[in-house]
This record gives structure tokens, C-alpha cells and sequence, in this order.
């Protein structure tokens, strides 16, 4: 049995929510409880990639320039890349709805 | 053809389940299912049956080794009773929500403190919102039954729900009884193997028991909801399939003198032995009193309850747990609200009894009618407590 799509009715929820394709879990965006999303100031950046590291969701990624940024589908708002950033270049701000 | 025997009860509920070929059994003995784990522990180890038996360290881990062995397939049983159901009570709603068809003997038990090991129903009251198909047994017979019947009840593909057999603790677990234990064949033309829905196979990988976001959960929920719901139809079904092949009817509510009842008793589990004694003695007294014996707990049988009490004035209730600061016991909370809706309702008087062992006589069926019938309004008081 394939996957189509996440479900959008009750009726869709597959029995036990079991889901058929595996590693699919990238497929399923986590990123709406956020209330604070992380904004870089590159000019501040030493590129030392500590956000990177410390990214409990492992969903911040290097650009071609070698400055970094977060995904926000997945990007949860905890913080974290903005506290250990030694040069202070993330700072985190309310998300406009 | 069955076989006319006198067995322990539990004794006779360990041999149902080995005549049901189970695949993995995760019992953690506790009074008064103790003699379930032993019986069925020897019954594996033994070589009567190819299974394994897991000798957990708690009830918490004999429900999570249930759920790892439903998910790969396996067809599965546990029993335990009052503080194991509670331990156990983490994993319940996750059994019922993987959608697994886990089957389970709770030998029903009053729940600590003060310490108690005899029979109520505090126990099953706890873990009434997990999702678990619930049934009643009356006696011995019923026991061995309503055991083989889960698992088709749980596995069937329309249902696919964990599926729990309430067991008075001492009142059936430990009585001997004369009892019809279905033959092997008998059991084999009734209940399939079990063909699961997914399960947990290298070659084939699924994600179960998976993370919910707040977008989906409330989904996630009416599916479930929807799926015990539904279950009834199945159940139903089951006890038809079982009646052909072994001649036993059952139903979610059974009656018992309730035509022209003014006064219906409502039980569930063993006291339905004693109030159906207490009914003849009323109706040798001309008092127009009925029994209500509700077989199926969750899903609840609505209809069915309706239909059972058509045209009765007063319905006394014998609730045999407590909601502490409640409005009322847990099956009045049910049958009032099933009745809030209608025009003319009965009176719905409840009564809380047999409170950790406490013995209810026929006399206690008696009074308890007696009393119901001459109340002016609803009521809820503890019958039997010396004031």
C-alpha cells in the first residue's frame, strides 16, 4: 500500500496511522508551532557553523556563499542557534501571521 | 464437540486462550489473575501449544511487549488485574490507537488504597477511555466464551481494536464450575488465523505508533472513535458465528423478566447470577421486576440499552466503582446521558455496591428494587454502608 498524501479528513487517517512509505517523514511539515523564527545578520556571521551543530532539528543549512539559514517548514523557534551564536548574528523575531 | 467439565474458571480461561494458538503471551502475575499466568505459563512451557512466554517485570512492560508483538503480527494475550491495569494504563490508549488486536482477561479488582485484593469494578473504571473493545462476563462459561470470541472480535478487518474480557476477581476467577470446553476443531472452524492489516517486517517497512501535529490529531481521534463505534456491528456478528457453531447466544444487553418490568435492576458482570435470583423472588411477590445485563461496556450498546427498557418506570443501577466527586457512578453518568435527550425518561436511580468484595445478597437485590421503586426523583447513595 503506497502513500498518497497525508490525510486531510478523519476518514483518510490511515488504521493506526501507520504509514507506508518509509522514510517519509520529511514529507510531514513540522514547522507551525513555531512563535519565533531565527534572522541572521550576516555581516556579524564568522561562518563558524555552531548553529549548524546545534540545531536539535537539524534543519539549518549552508548556502553556496557559506552563510547559513534555517528551514522554516520544519524550524521549530527554540532558540537554540541564537544562544550559542558567539558573534550574536541570529537574533530571533516574532514571525508577522 | 465440546466437552462437559468442572475447572477453576481461571484455570479455564488460560485453556481457551491456548486453544486460540496464540503466538506470544506477557503475563505479570498478580491476585486475583495469578492463576491465568500460571496456568497458562505451564500450558506453554509445557509444549501444549508453540508460543512464547514472556516473563516481564511489570505490567507496564507486559502491555509494551504486547504491542511490539501485535505490531510484528503476532497474535497476543495478557491478563492482569486493579493496580497492574493501572500500570499498564500508559500503553492502553497506544494499543488501541496502533490499532492493535491485543486481547486481554482483566480480573477485575478493587483498586488501592486501602489495599484491597477482592472484587469491584474500580479497576476497568480507570481504563474505561482507552479505546478498547470491552465486554462482561456473567460466569465461567461466559469467560471461556467471550475469550476465543475477542480475538475474532479484535483481529476481524473491520474492527482491528484491542479487545478486553472483565473477569470478577475471586466471584468467577476462582470458582469451579461446570463449563463446555470447545474442542480444537470446534475453535479452528471459528476463529482464522490472523491476517494483519500491516506489521512490522524488514522486507516491507512501516512506520507505526507515529507523531500526531496538532493539524491532524483531532482526525486521528474520530478515526479511532469512529472505529470502536463501528466495532458493534462486527461483534454482533461474531456472536452470531458463535452461536451457529456452538448453539451459546449472547448479546451487548440481555434481558431477564423484563417484559412488563416496572423496575429494571441493571448489572454487569457476575451479580447478574445473583439479581437474576432476586428477580424470581420479587416476581413470586408480584412486584414487576426486570434485569438488565449489559455484556458489551465499550463500544456502548445505545439501542440496544433502549430497547431493553422500553416502557419501565424506574431503572435501579448497581455501580460497582466510584467517581470520587462525581455526580454520579460511572454506568449512571452513561445511561443518564444516553436518556437526557428523551421525552419521557425513566427514573434513573443508582445505587453504589459490592465495594471491594462486599458480599450483595439476593436480599440486597430486593431492598435495593424496593427502595428504587419508591423514590420520587433520581438518586445516588452507597447501598449497604453502615451510617
Amino acid at each position: 500500500m503506497e502513500q498518497k498524501k497525508w490525510p486531510e479528513t478523519w476518514r483518510e487517517v490511515t488504521p493506526g496511522c501507520i504509514v507506508f512509505t518509509p522514510g517519509s517523514a520529511s514529507t510531514y511539515k513540522t514547522g507551525s508551532w513555531r512563535a519565533q523564527k531565527p534572522v541572521w545578520d550576516n555581516s556579524k556571521c564568522i561562518k563558524c557553523g555552531i548553529c549548524y551543530i546545534f540545531c536539535p532539528e537539524a534543519c539549518i543549512h549552508e548556502d553556496k556563499n557559506g552563510y547559513f539559514y534555517a528551514d522554516l517548514d520544519y524550524c521549530k523557534g527554540c532558540g537554540i542557534c541564537a544562544h550559542e551564536c558567539w558573534p550574536q548574528a541570529i537574533k530571533m523575531m516574532e514571525e508577522e501571521v | 464437540m465440546g466437552k462437559r467439565i468442572g475447572m477453576e474458571v481461571a484455570i479455564a480461561a488460560a485453556e481457551a486462550v491456548a486453544l486460540c494458538r496464540i503466538d506470544m503471551a506477557a503475563v505479570y502475575p498478580i491476585t486475583p489473575q495469578s492463576h491465568i499466568a500460571e496456568h497458562l505459563s505451564d500450558i506453554v512451557h509445557n509444549g501444549q501449544i508453540d508460543a512464547e512466554f514472556l516473563t516481564v517485570e511489570s505490567e507496564h512492560s507486559a502491555m509494551s511487549a504486547c504491542v511490539g508483538a501485535s505490531a510484528a503480527g503476532a497474535r497476543v494475550y495478557t491478563a492482569t488485574s486493579s493496580q497492574g491495569l493501572i500500570l499498564m494504563h500508559e500503553i492502553l490508549p497506544i494499543a488501541s490507537a496502533m490499532r492493535l488486536p491485543i486481547v486481554m482477561g482483566v480480573c477485575n479488582r478493587a483498586v488501592s488504597g486501602p489495599l484491597n485484593i477482592w472484587n469491584d469494578h474500580s479497576d476497568i473504571m480507570h481504563v474505561r477511555e482507552c479505546g478498547w473493545i470491552q465486554l462482561f462476563a456473567e460466569n465461567g462459561q461466559e469467560v471461556i466464551d467471550m475469550t476465543i470470541q475477542a480475538f475474532k472480535m479484535a483481529e476481524h478487518p473491520e474492527v482491528m481494536l484491542p479487545a478486553l474480557v472483565n473477569i470478577d476477581g475471586f466471584q468467577l476467577t476462582h470458582m469451579i464450575e461446570p463449563m463446555e470446553m470447545p474442542s480444537q476443531e470446534e475453535v479452528d472452524k471459528f476463529l482464522p488465523e490472523r491476517k494483519p492489516f500491516a506489521y512490522l517486517h524488514p522486507d516491507k517497512p512501516v512506520s507505526m505508533g507515529c507523531f500526531n501535529m496538532p493539524d491532524i490529531f483531532m482526525e486521528t481521534m474520530k478515526a479511532k472513535d469512529m472505529a470502536l463505534r463501528n466495532s458493534k456491528k462486527t461483534i454482533i456478528k461474531v456472536w452470531k458465528d458463535w452461536a451457529e457453531i456452538f448453539g451459546r447466544e449472547y448479546q451487548p444487553v440481555e434481558t431477564y423478566k423484563m417484559k412488563d418490568a416496572e423496575v429494571a435492576i441493571v448489572t454487569m458482570g457476575s451479580m447478574g447470577e445473583t439479581a437474576s435470583v432476586a428477580v424470581d423472588e420479587m416476581r413470586k411477590a408480584k412486584m414487576k421486576v426486570g434485569l438488565v445485563k449489559i455484556k458489551l461496556w465499550r463500544p456502548f450498546p445505545e439501542e440496544e440499552f433502549k430497547a431493553a427498557v422500553k416502557g419501565c418506570k424506574t431503572i435501579a443501577i448497581m455501580d460497582r466503582a466510584v467517581s470520587f466527586g462525581g455526580v454520579n457512578g460511572p454506568v449512571a453518568a452513561e445511561i443518564k446521558s444516553l436518556f437526557y435527550h428523551e421525552q419521557e425518561r425513566p427514573k434513573i436511580v443508582d445505587f453504589i455496591m459490592g465495594l471491594g468484595g462486599r458480599d450483595v445478597r439476593v436480599e440486597d437485590f430486593i431492598s435495593m428494587a424496593e427502595r428504587a421503586k419508591k423514590k420520587k426523583e433520581d438518586t445516588f447513595e452507597f447501598l449497604g454502608v453502615r451510617e
